[in-house]
């Protein structure tokens, strides 16, 4: 999936280079909270760096650690999904981004102008996109380590025909060539379910290897497993030891109750930060359309253009693409297709949403009914 | 405790090290250490023996205040080891860690050897003298310009060393300076220990090189120091050592060594 | 597409465009590409000049064609997507060779194969004429926030380090007899995956240590700092600007 120069044209180009430029921006200030965390001593901003380093090299390994298919065939894990479960989104972005720079620096796999629509499409959508999943499925499933492995699955499943998604519309608003973006959708979302299927499958067992040696270490889940182990305890031991165990308890607590609040501030800026991409996102087509001078819909609208002529209107904006041709066609259709993928992730997650709220509702009141038990 | 060991400092100088009364549980609730009374005078080579799990790291990270103490205190050499004086105090401590991978974390050799002086603020031609003398008295200077990962592990934990001389530090802590070295890179490493004019603090398990090394023994146990003496006489206390989960290679008989001093 | 990873990526020698100051040869490049991209496609004869300028170039640095060929492998995936294009492309279509083909697909594989293997040997260029730490460098002087050139870096660093110990993994499996050979294989692999993740974050907290242990606050200490002279400015900018030129005839032809 790594595009190269010349695919997407300079306009959109730079555009995404923007993008890239702010999330990352916004995603060391994020990772620096992120990286707090468990460990001991020093602060976010002194953890970052090798931190996320180390991380940005295990993805950069594991990317080429070969997962036999069948017969001679075999997937490798792209790892947005797995980075955003494992250390959070906002390192994920931040991993990925660097694995990605480096990629295209060291070993051109990728343009270098087109860096912007890579890490977009590959850092940004797909490590959001999985995470805003992830979280969403584990706040609604029963509190269970497989739990976190059934939304890694769904989250990594989604996640990569999500960035295909997000290609097919960037190339909708400056693909350099001219195949219609029908057929490009389909292709990309086709392939991509499929290598979709692989990456949900090792993200999930990765993710359940993880948490069954180090759940601390796993961002997505860190909420998760503490309450289940610190409420039980005060209970069943009752007479030795017991103001020990009881101190134990009593210092854990603040431990447990943070936890339980972080996800809930931190999947906030996620949504914020989503809703803002897709914000952005709308103003730059609309801007587009309307900053495309009203000449080049005379020229789609004209019957008997030549090349000449397209030479001629694309002078006066000389980055404008050749595909000028039938643009406001591409450009709807783009559109919609942008809208129909945003559409249909966002029904399959509130429907699966509402569905397992019902069930939720068990978790909280026995949470209570231990809580009040303690008291 | 320090009164008896056979090299105790003179009384003027102010000792490099001096732990009392140090506790430290960690967040989740296991305490580590119960009161660590130590005191390493200047110029000393002393080795913290003790079985897995007696501490030994936990008491490491709280030289240079990466730990904080729960209770009891640290001082190098007359500074207590707190927020005030971090940047002082991780300038006089030098904590050599077992892997020299996660030390050495720079592109190269020399930028690795000057990170800590410019972290502390040197610039320059004084930086540049400063990383020449930490590799050459480790005998690396022709390979400043490498990466680390080119290197040998013996020349890798010997870059190690140097990354931490060069900022010029009051007490030289190792962890496990002879892990996975082969017999000449730990011959090696030995002499170049014994050349330099440093307290040294050794973390080891591996109690013949204590002995090379070090004229006195700590015995960390159960989160307290269980003995403290001459090498040569807490590996011939037969008892302590088993009480202690300390053992000496077969055939090693610390009787037949005449200690080099 | 991991593929080409393993090789080494940068040769070693003495000419005028190694000893640039790395920085500069990024921007060129950088800009050399832009450029490019930005070139009409009809301009055909524009993509072989800018063929025969990174070809001079290379000449310069003495690196041989063979080793720059290898490494333009890398886009073959894309070179397949370009094949395509001109068979489910709309528009007016030519017959050749027998085969029904877009016109307007034809250009847009041309598009994509001039630009996108004039962007990967440039980049390719850069590469093996500067090495990887001198690379980190550069990004920084273009104002990089140093953060991403410190992970970037330590990505770099470690990168060996987690390769190796990756491989190590395997052998431990392949020695006790476990081959992966399908699907039903990837919980080994993914609990191997797991583990090296462990392992990656675990170092990350020690190198944290270690690094604090020497008083880091945060921020790297800078060692180096050698700017680069009006002259070597005006040498790198000589293939971009031979390009702009090539560009803009162009535009006008």
């Amino acid at each position: 999936m790594h595009v190269p120069d010349g695919f997407i044209n300079a306009p959109v180009s730079a555009a995404t280079g923007a993008v890239a430029a702010v999330a990352v921006a916004v995603s060391l200030r994020g990772a620096r909270r992120e990286l707090e965390g468990a460990g001991r001593g020093g602060t976010g901003a002194e953890r970052t760096a090798p931190l996320a380093g180390l991380v940005a090299a295990f993805i950069f390994a594991v990317q080429m650690l070969n997962f036999p298919v069948a017969a001679g065939t075999s997937g490798h894990l792209l790892g947005g999904a797995l980075a955003a479960i494992l250390v959070g989104p906002y390192t994920g972005v931040l991993c990925v981004s660097v694995v990605l720079l480096m990629q295209g620096v060291l070993f051109a796999d990728g343009g270098l102008t087109a860096l912007g629509v890579n890490i977009t499409d590959m850092a940004i959508v797909t490590t959001i996109v999985a995470y805003a999943i992830f979280r969403g499925l584990v706040k609604v499933l029963p509190r269970r380590r497989s739990s976190v492995t059934v939304a890694s699955f769904a989250s990594a499943l989604i996640s990569v025909p999500a960035a295909a998604v997000a290609f097919t519309a960037l190339y909708a608003l400056g693909g350099t060539a001219d195949v219609s973006i029908g057929k490009v959708f389909t292709a990309m979302v086709g392939v991509h379910v499929l290598i979709g299927l692989g990456e949900a499958a090792i993200t999930a067992l990765t993710v359940g290897a993880v948490i069954a040696v180090r759940p601390d270490l796993v961002y997505g889940a860190r909420g998760l497993a503490k309450p289940l182990e610190l409420r039980t305890s005060p209970l069943d031991v009752p007479a030795p030891g017991a103001d020990e165990v009881t101190t134990a308890a009593r210092e854990a607590e603040p431990v447990a109750t943070a936890p339980a609040v972080a996800p809930r501030r931190s999947v906030r800026p996620v949504w914020l930060a989503g809703l803002a991409a897709a914000l952005v996102c709308a103003g730059g087509i609309s801007y587009y359309a309307s900053a495309s001078p009203d000449g080049l819909e005379k020229v789609a609208h004209d019957q008997g253009i030549d090349k000449k002529a397209q030479e001629h209107a694309a002078k006066d904006s000389p980055l404008a693409d050749y595909s000028v041709k039938d643009i406001a066609n591409a450009r709807l259709s783009g559109g919609l297709a942008g809208v129909i993928g945003v559409g249909a992730t966002l029904a399959v997650g509130s429907g699966v949403f509402v569905v397992l709220r019902r069930r939720r509702a068990a978790g909280p009141v026995a949470a209570a009914g231990a809580a009040g038990e303690r008291a | 405790m320090s009164t008896n060991s056979p090299s105790a400092p003179p009384l003027s100088a102010p000792s490099s090290l001096e732990v009392s009364g140090l506790a430290y549980a960690y967040p989740d609730g296991h305490q580590a250490l119960f009161g660590v009374n130590l005191s390493v005078g200047r110029g000393e080579r002393v080795a913290l023996l003790g079985p897995n799990g007696a501490g030994k790291t936990t008491l490491v990270l709280h030289l240079n205040g990466i730990l904080e103490a729960g209770a009891g205190s640290v001082t190098v050499a007359g500074l207590p080891v707190g927020k005030k004086h971090l940047a002082e105090i991780r300038r006089r401590v030098g904590i050599v860690f077992q892997d020299p991978d996660d030390q050495l974390f720079m592109p190269t050799v020399r930028e690795d050897v000057a990170f800590g002086p410019a972290a502390a603020g040197l610039r320059g031609a004084e930086l540049e003298a400063r990383v020449t003398e930490a590799l050459e008295r480790v005998g690396m200077a022709g390979f400043a310009d490498r990466p680390p990962h080119h290197l040998s592990f013996g020349q890798r934990r010997r870059v190690a060393v140097a990354t931490v001389l060069a900022m010029r530090p009051e007490i030289l802590v190792l962890d496990e300076p002879s892990s996975n070295l082969d017999p000449a890179s730990r011959r090696e490493l030995a002499d170049i220990l014994r050349s330099l004019e440093v307290t040294v603090l050794m973390v080891t398990h591996d109690l013949p090189y204590a002995l090379e090394l070090c004229p006195r023994s700590v015995v960390l146990s159960g989160g307290v120091i269980a003995a403290d003496g001459a090498t040569q006489e807490l590996l011939c206390d037969e008892e302590l050592m088993r009480a202690h989960r300390l053992e000496l290679p077969f055939g090693f008989d610390p009787r037949s060594v005449t200690v080099p001093v | 597409m991991g593929a080409g990873h393993a090789h080494k990526l940068y040769r070693h020698g003495h000419s005028p465009v190694h000893a640039l100051p790395p920085h500069c040869k990024i921007a060129a490049v950088f800009c050399f590409v832009l450029i490019v991209v930005s070139t009409p496609r009809e301009a055909v004869w524009a993509f072989g000049l800018y063929a025969v300028l990174l070809a001079a170039v290379a000449g310069v640095a003495r690196i041989p064609a063979g080793f720059l060929l290898k490494r333009l492998l890398i886009e073959v995936p894309f070179v397949a997507f370009a094949l395509l294009m001109p068979f489910v492309a709309e528009g007016p279509r030519v017959s050749a060779l027998g085969m029904s083909m877009s016109v307007s697909g034809l250009w847009g594989a041309w598009n994509i194969l001039a630009k996108g293997t004039l962007g990967v040997a440039a980049s390719v260029l850069l590469a093996s004429t500067t090495e990887l730490r001198e690379l980190l460098l550069g990004l920084q002087r273009l104002r990089m926030p140093p953060m991403l050139v410190q992970i970037a870096s330590f990505m770099i660093r470690y990168g060996d380090v987690i390769t190796d110990e990756m491989r190590r993994m395997r052998i431990a499996r392949l020695s006790r007899g476990f081959e992966a050979r399908g699907v039903r294989h990837w919980g080994v692999l993914a609990t191997s995956a797991g583990a090296l993740f462990i392992r990656s974050y675990e170092r990350g907290e020690r190198v944290h240590l270690a690094m604090v242990s020497r008083g880091y606050t945060g921020t790297m200490p800078v060692l180096s700092d050698t700017g680069a002279g009006g002259a070597q400015w005006t040498r790198a900018a000589v293939l971009p600007l031979s390009a702009l030129a090539v560009c803009l005839l162009g535009w006008t032809l």
